[in-house]
């Protein structure tokens, strides 16, 4: 891991008086995918926003591609036009259609020509089964249909490292498997993620390491079957067999 | 009665002379006045702090004291500063100035209304603030904002018949002077009213249809 895509180290972030992150240090190689896992309030959604600086840390160095996000000469547009973020709410932008929504970033931030964009956006919808939507408005689509728009707008701009935060968790069990698969399908094209979510079939299937928090520090980190199988601490365990416990799995596969 | 009802409509035709200065009133005091609030906004919304305490103000100032007032005031007051105005120029600046403090709470609401995800999106695609603003945010806050800003022109519409106490001859105006000649003051302050109301009732149709033709689709459904 020479090259990493994206090198935390010693960040520390907090709302007022409280400190979600208390130090912490993570490396993403290119091409490599990690899951963050961890109890709610452990700081994983806020390390993501951090790396993008969607929230400003209070310290520690952030570097993304080689720019220092956390300096303050860096132009933070240019550090996001460069990177994807899929939120748990799909946060699509709802005045506009399937196709807009993919378009606009296109055009607004790299200036891509609007035809180039529309053949661009035509082809990643088609790529993911998701041509019929392209003339819809995203509240006229399911939550799944919803977030894998919002994984293809992420992926449209072609990003060094995809950032996702709970792609999945706000989504009714029979829908969280097409995002599911699609984001495996994505995985597979060995794109760099950054991915916090619950769903151990993702990090079985797709991720190289699970980064284990708690409390605003990493506490575990290791290869998917090391940490699944093997957690080192008691705190470790015991938070795995909660989610193993909590989590609902869709039984068959149901391609959308 | 009949008689009466005849009458009435006997003089809708000489009123409606009057309604075409209350029209050019209220639609010239809504452009000032939103020209103004769109000017406001960005003060509000942005807060560097002591812009915002002037755009604050302002809104309170004019929320805060009677219309006729400031139409006296500058109708009247300002020629001592050496600034004298034509009666018809002094109401659309009253009035105009008037409605910008409210037309700029109501695109600020509109604004305000926007959930934080929306600027969180735009932000992390690496859209800069005026490109939030111009494509996400402004297109969707004009949609919540057009029933309040059509409601708005209703209110400058029945607020301009204040321009009568200057000698403007607007619709009220009219009204006074065929009182003066007729000496029917009843019949022809309900032929006043009439008109006013049939304005009035066809801009909440205009909103009606508006909004339905500018509801997201899908958001029915969300709502319901």
């Amino acid at each position: 891991m020479r090259n990493p895509v994206l090198l935390v180290e010693g960040l520390k972030a907090g709302y007022g008086r409280h400190e979600v992150l208390r130090g912490v240090n993570l490396r993403v190689g290119k091409g490599e995918r990690v899951v963050v896992m961890g109890p709610s309030g452990s700081g994983k959604s806020t390390l993501l926003k951090c790396a993008v600086c969607l929230v400003k840390p209070t310290a520690g160095r952030i570097v993304l591609d080689g720019d220092e996000v956390t300096s303050d000469h860096v132009d933070l547009r240019k550090v996001r036009a460069k990177t994807g973020f899929v939120f748990q709410q799909y946060n699509l932008f709802p005045h506009m259609t399937v196709l807009r929504n993919l378009t606009l970033p296109l055009e607004a931030v790299k200036k891509v020509p609007r035809n180039e964009a529309e053949r661009r956006a035509m082809e990643i919808l088609r790529e993911f089964d998701l041509e019929e939507f392209a003339h819809r408005y995203p509240l006229q689509l399911s939550g799944g249909q919803q977030q894998r728009v919002a994984i293809a707008r992420a992926l449209l701009m072609d990003p060094v490292l995809l950032l996702l935060d709970e792609p999945t968790s706000a989504l009714d069990p029979e829908l969280r498997l097409e995002v599911l698969e699609m984001l495996i399908e994505v995985a597979k094209q060995g794109r760099s993620m950054l991915i916090v979510t619950h769903e151990l079939d993702f990090a079985k299937a797709a991720a190289d390491r699970i980064v284990l928090m708690d409390n605003g520090v990493i506490m575990e980190e290791g290869k998917p079957s090391e940490i699944l199988s093997h957690p080192k601490s008691e705190r470790a365990r015991r938070f795995l067999v909660e989610i193993e416990a909590r989590i609902e799995r869709p039984r068959a596969p149901v391609k959308g | 009665m009949s008689e009466s009802l005849s009458f009435i409509l006997s003089v809708i035709p000489d009123l409606v002379g009057g309604l075409w200065t209350t029209l050019q009133i209220s639609v010239a005091s809504f452009a000032l006045g939103i020209a103004l609030a769109v000017i406001l906004l960005p003060l509000r919304v942005f807060a560097p702090p002591l812009l915002s305490i002037f755009a604050r103000g302002y809104v309170e100032l004019f929320r805060g004291t009677p219309l006729l007032v400031q139409l006296l005031l500058i109708y009247f007051g300002l020629p001592s500063l050496g600034i004298k105005l034509d009666a018809y120029t002094a109401c659309v600046l009253a009035i105009g100035l008037n409605s910008a403090a409210y037309q700029s709470e109501i695109l600020r609401s509109a604004v305000k209304s926007i959930p934080e995800f929306q600027f969180l999106a735009a932000e992390s695609l690496g859209f800069s603030t005026v490109q939030t603003y111009r494509y996400v945010v402004l297109p969707q806050a004009l949609r919540v904002a057009v029933p309040a800003l059509v409601n708005e022109v209703v209110t400058l519409i029945k607020e301009s018949s204040l321009a009568s106490v200057l000698g403007v001859v607007e619709l009220t105006r009219r009204g006074e002077y065929l009182v003066a000649y007729t000496f029917r003051a009843l019949e022809v302050y309900v032929a006043v009213a009439l008109i006013y109301l049939a304005v009035c009732s066809l801009m909440s149709q205009a909103t009606r249809y508006l909004e339905a033709k500018l509801r997201i689709p899908g958001y029915e459904r969300v709502s319901a």
